[in-house]
């Protein structure tokens, strides 16, 4: 294996396989644009989706074809799982099983800035144009480097090829600490708005009742505290490793041009959500 | 996976494809095991451009290594696609069945070129090739 495939291997496949469930939780909302591109292909038309993770775009129009690709086993066993009727394998992008001329369109969504080199990263979507027939269009999007105002912050003037983290807990459904935070306050107003229950009580024993209520309410509010504070401690402790993925971050302009380098022609190109994207049509 | 992902299923290594021989993948009915989901509906103008964009001899290949030979020789042709007459509807029904409905749970699919053996498992076919053939 070359240096390239050996950092995908470790900085990519692995990674993917290790977090697919955490981070198929986190990818289930369709992004415009790649819906819009699905629902503009005619009916009982044939397309691919390279990358395809959980598949979060296979059923978006039901009146197409798509065969969704990963390289993660990880990913695809998410995706057969949310939906048994997604057509989906395990399959390299860089040896799609497909025969070439096929397809009448290709998608490839947050996937080809993984590969390490730039060479690489245009024979992918060379690669993915040659499945497609002549006039065939494939939608590509890579992650920005300008970036400025999302949660990471990348804009120009930084190194383009990043290590991203990701961090991931022992376990999953709890690995949100500040949801988890947010829920044991919202408990603690409740237990603020409750009030001692004083049917039955004489009026003369109701103030040494409602101090004792107070006492007891004061002591399991301690215990739950001490509780959730453990709790949240041991998912701390336990294992909360963080993984790192490879990304080349795209500035305006790049992916049109790797685009041309594959061979495509640019249809349509822009910025959505942190990410550049280019329709390129095969020649 | 569906009956027609076969379809569009050649073996992954590179060399073999300068060979004729590396699709339709050869499927071992032995080892192959079939569900029919009848959940999934039948949409007739959608099956009608699908067959446009398939090959009927791969069909023919991998329906015979799977057991099945009483499909007809030739693609059905359909006269007026916007007027599908019930003769039509019955083949295209069919076809519904086998093409859709049908798929692949659990088995294995060999290049007829290379001799390198492909697994399906789960429904999900695996294409990575081995270290030494990428």
């Amino acid at each position: 294996m070359s240096d390239a495939q050996l950092k995908e291997q470790e900085y990519v496949h692995d990674v993917y396989n290790e977090i697919a469930s955490h981070f198929s939780e986190t990818r289930y909302k369709p992004w415009p644009i790649v819906t819009d591109f699905l629902m503009g292909q005619t009916m009982g038309s044939i397309g691919i989706d390279v990358g395809c993770g959980n598949g979060k775009y296979l059923a978006v129009n039901p009146n197409v074809f798509v065969i969704g690709s990963d390289r993660s086993e990880g990913l695809i066993g998410c995706a057969h799982g949310i939906n048994s009727h997604y057509n989906v394998m395990v399959a390299d992008g860089l040896h799609l099983p497909h025969k070439d001329n096929t397809f009448d369109f290709a998608i490839s969504i947050a996937v080809v800035h993984h590969w390490t080199t730039r060479e690489r990263r245009i024979a992918a979507i060379r690669h993915i144009l040659s499945k497609v027939k002549k006039g065939g269009r494939a939608l590509i999007y890579c992650w920005a480097l300008e970036q400025k105002d999302s949660r990471r912050g990348y804009h120009i003037g930084m190194d383009q090829d990043v290590m991203v983290p990701w961090v991931l807990h022992a376990t999953p459904s709890n690995s949100n600490n500040s949801s988890s935070n947010s829920s044991s306050s919202a408990k603690g107003k409740k237990h603020d708005h409750e009030k001692p229950d004083l049917t039955g009580i004489e009026p003369k024993d109701r103030a040494a009742f409602v101090t004792k209520w107070k006492q007891e309410r004061e002591e399991q509010r301690a215990r739950e505290k001490a509780e959730q504070d453990d709790l949240e401690k041991k998912n701390d402790d336990k294992e909360s490793t963080t993984k790192y993925r490879f990304y080349h971050l795209y500035k305006e302009g790049e992916l049109e041009e790797d685009c041309l380098q594959a061979g495509g022609s640019i249809v349509n190109h822009g910025y959505e959500k942190d990410n550049w994207y280019v329709i390129t049509e095969k020649q | 996976m569906k009956f027609l992902t076969t379809n569009f299923l050649k073996c992954s290594v590179q060399a073999c494809d300068t060979s004729n021989d590396n699709f339709p993948l050869s499927y071992d009915g032995s080892k192959c095991q079939l569900e029919q989901d009848e959940s999934i509906e039948f949409n007739p103008e959608f099956l009608v451009n699908i067959l446009d964009r398939v090959e009927w001899s791969a069909i023919l290949q991998v329906a015979a290594d799977l057991g099945n030979t009483s499909l007809p020789p030739n693609k059905p042709i359909f006269e007026d696609k916007n007027s599908l007459n019930e003769d039509d509807m019955a083949i295209l029904r069919d076809l519904h069945i086998l093409l859709i409905q049908t798929s692949i749970v659990e088995g294995e699919m060999k290049c007829k070129n290379c001799g390198h053996t492909y697994y399906i498992k789960n429904s999900i076919p695996n294409l990575l090739l081995p270290p030494h053939l990428a």
